[in-house]
């Protein structure tokens, strides 16, 4: 896994807010180089710059100063059209709050995506659907958002992410808003893509029940990186060892 | 993203909020329907100027005959008696450019049936005045050139005449007299209405100028007539008309050059066309005081959808997460806002139409809806949408996806 390509590529990237007067140097001359295949957990205390850095990652952000490559691609210049497309097609998000739109039904939720890639109706639907049934939520393809427990909901979320084949999956905070029980069942379906698609996983948390799924963990205080090491890499792979011996 | 898609989206963002929709489509169809209603009135207005203009008859000439002077009193137009038969007949048989021409002489006197009287205009005419003027008969027949060269007392009758003297009789076959003389009714006349000057047309008796010259009102100079009507062959050749009228009457009555008309020639389009300008000219500006409101509806759509656009600021976040272009989002805010005004306008044409028809059953005024102005005021509305949409959906493609996912 080591030597695969890298998926990202971050050289001495500053992230500066303006709030009136005020500097906030949310993030300072961070590096990073995150490789394909990888299952990443970013961790600090809240204010630490890690939501910056996942937005960065995730095309939604633009950093101040300094380089970031995205499959090898230079992100700066890229249009907001452009970025679009990479959040479109290369990269999936999953929020702590779920972040599904109220009046649709979870399949509308998951076929969102497609619908801004113009896939015709009947594959999207084909397409959204496989995906509800990887994360085992096929039975809620017409409910709301609202008729959904917290775990369905970020299921929803997941399908919604994944469902166009993104070679990276962000989470921020995504067991935030969920108990133990289900944080676990949630954390098991990120190690199972990551696992099973290859897809690679960056997740934003300040548990550390969370970050021990992760097999590489990135620690941040005030917009600098101050740990980089390997995590436990609980979860399937873990168990399967522990099964084996 | 596809225009159906886009349009799913916006459908049901508005049937979410359909209190709203409603009201803010009410303000569109408000003002397509008051611009179609009040097009309608105005389009009426000149149809029924047009109407007057071929109750009088299309292309017509009047000929007047000159003045006299006593004593230095110039007595206007009319008052000498210049105008003869003769001339009548001249213009109608040896012009090229006229079609007819009719004499005519008129004046008003009490009429008695049985126990009833009546004043009303008697004119003397010739059968060719029926055809210039357009008189169409309800019931019986015109009298004849024959009738017109024996003096015989035969009448055709207007309606306002019939309803004073006959009542719900059949009047043909009757006699009426006037100034004592016997007319036999032969004819009475289709109602015509007011003419322009706001005159009932359908006042009259119009007997054979002969009849009425010699037996009813006589004259110190047998043979002249009061005024010569005539039409040209058609509106172009008016002028031409007019032209060899005069050529011809001045050669008649051997007026030499340098020496002044006895006569005068005036020319009736002239007039209608004036006042076919003022009634475009009123329905210009109801049209224009309509296409107000129409701007006030888009405003009303502008404003709302600014309201939208801050309300699902975080529906915008999460598409611009997933995937959304700023295309996608200014395409389906622009279908909303589109969406609106079209709606809107769709049903304010069937209110303008619905409207315009009881105006003219209720208030009596003629009103004439055009295709014309349906598709205007329809693509009209189109447009409102677009222009009063394009700001906000703008607004709405250009946020910064972080501020619109943060966004509570």
């Amino acid at each position: 896994m080591a030597a695969a390509a890298p998926v990202i590529e971050i050289e001495r990237l500053s992230k500066t807010y303006r709030l009136g007067p005020v500097h906030v140097e949310a993030l300072r001359d961070v590096s990073l180089t995150i490789s394909q295949g990888e299952f990443l957990a970013v961790m600090g205390p809240s204010g630490s710059g890690k939501s910056t850095l996942m937005n960065i990652l995730g095309c939604l952000d633009r950093p101040t100063d300094g380089v970031y490559r995205f499959d090898g691609q230079e992100v700066e210049a890229l249009g907001r059209d452009a970025l679009a497309a990479i959040r479109s097609r290369k990269v999936g998000f999953v929020f702590q709050g779920f972040n599904l739109l109220p009046r649709m039904t979870a399949l509308e939720n998951v076929e969102l995506p497609m619908i801004y890639e113009a896939v015709p109706s009947a594959e999207r639907k084909e397409r959204a659907r496989s995906a509800m049934a990887a994360l085992g939520i096929l039975d809620r393809e017409e409910h709301l958002p609202t008729q959904m427990s917290g775990g369905q909901q970020q299921r929803v979320a997941i399908a919604r992410a994944i469902v166009n084949s993104p070679s990276l999956l962000l989470a921020d905070e995504p067991t935030g808003n969920l108990d133990t029980a289900t944080s676990e069942e949630i954390m098991e379906v990120f190690v199972g893509l990551n696992e099973e698609r290859g897809i690679t996983v960056v997740t934003v948390t300040h548990d550390p029940e969370v970050a021990r799924y992760a097999r590489r963990v990135v620690r941040f205080r005030d917009g600098r990186i101050v740990d980089d090491g390997p995590g436990e890499g609980r979860g399937r792979r873990g168990r399967a060892s522990a099964d084996d011996a | 993203m596809n225009l159906y898609s886009a349009w799913k989206i916006a459908y049901r963002s508005l049937r979410a909020n359909r209190m709203r929709s409603i009201l803010t489509m009410l303000g569109m169809v408000i003002g397509v329907s008051a611009v179609i209603a009040m097009v309608a009135i105005g389009a009426g207005a000149n149809e029924r100027i047009a109407s007057q203009i071929s109750s009088i008859g299309a292309n017509l000439l009047l000929v007047l005959p000159g003045s006299t002077t006593a004593g230095g009193l110039r007595s206007g137009f009319g008052s000498a008696p210049t105008l003869t038969m003769a001339d009548a007949k001249a213009i109608g048989r040896e012009l090229p450019s006229v079609r007819l021409a009719a004499p005519s002489v008129r004046s008003t006197t009490p009429v008695v049936y049985g126990n009833q009287n009546w004043s009303t205009l008697i004119q003397g005419v010739t059968p060719e005045y029926f055809e210039i003027r357009e008189y169409r008969l309800a019931e019986g027949r015109y009298f004849t050139a024959d009738e017109v060269d024996a003096s015989s007392k035969v009448a055709v009758v207007g309606r306002t005449v019939i309803e004073n003297l006959f009542g719900d009789e059949s009047p043909i076959g009757e006699i009426v007299r006037i100034k004592r003389v016997p007319f036999t009714v032969v004819g009475v006349l289709e109602e015509k209405g007011q003419s322009l000057q706001g005159q009932d047309q359908d006042d009259i008796i119009i007997a054979p100028i002969t009849t009425v010259q010699n037996r009813l009102f006589g004259s110190a100079h047998p043979g002249s007539v009061g005024v010569i009507i005539a039409q040209a062959v058609d509106r172009e050749s008016i002028d031409e008309a007019e032209r060899e009228t005069v050529a011809l009457l001045r050669q008649r009555h051997r007026i030499g050059s340098g020496q002044e008309d006895d006569f005068s020639v005036r020319n009736l389009s002239e007039m209608l066309a004036v006042a076919e300008a003022s009634t475009r000219i009123m329905s210009l500006l109801l049209g224009a005081i309509a296409s107000v409101s129409l701007l006030v509806g888009g405003i009303g759509i502008m404003n709302i959808m600014l309201v939208s656009v801050t309300e699902r600021t975080r529906e915008i976040g999460i598409r611009l997460a997933v995937g959304a272009r700023e295309r996608d989002i200014l395409v389906q805010f622009l279908i909303e806002a589109v969406f609106l005004s079209v709606a809107g306008g769709a049903a304010g044409i069937l209110l303008g139409i619905g409207g315009s028809l009881l105006i003219s059953r209720f208030a009596g005024w003629s009103t004439l809806i055009s295709p014309g102005a349906v598709i205007v005021a329809f693509s009209f509305s189109a447009a409102v949408g677009i222009f009063f949409g394009y700001y906000p959906a703008r607004k709405a493609s250009r946020l910064d996806p972080i501020e619109a996912l943060r966004h509570e």
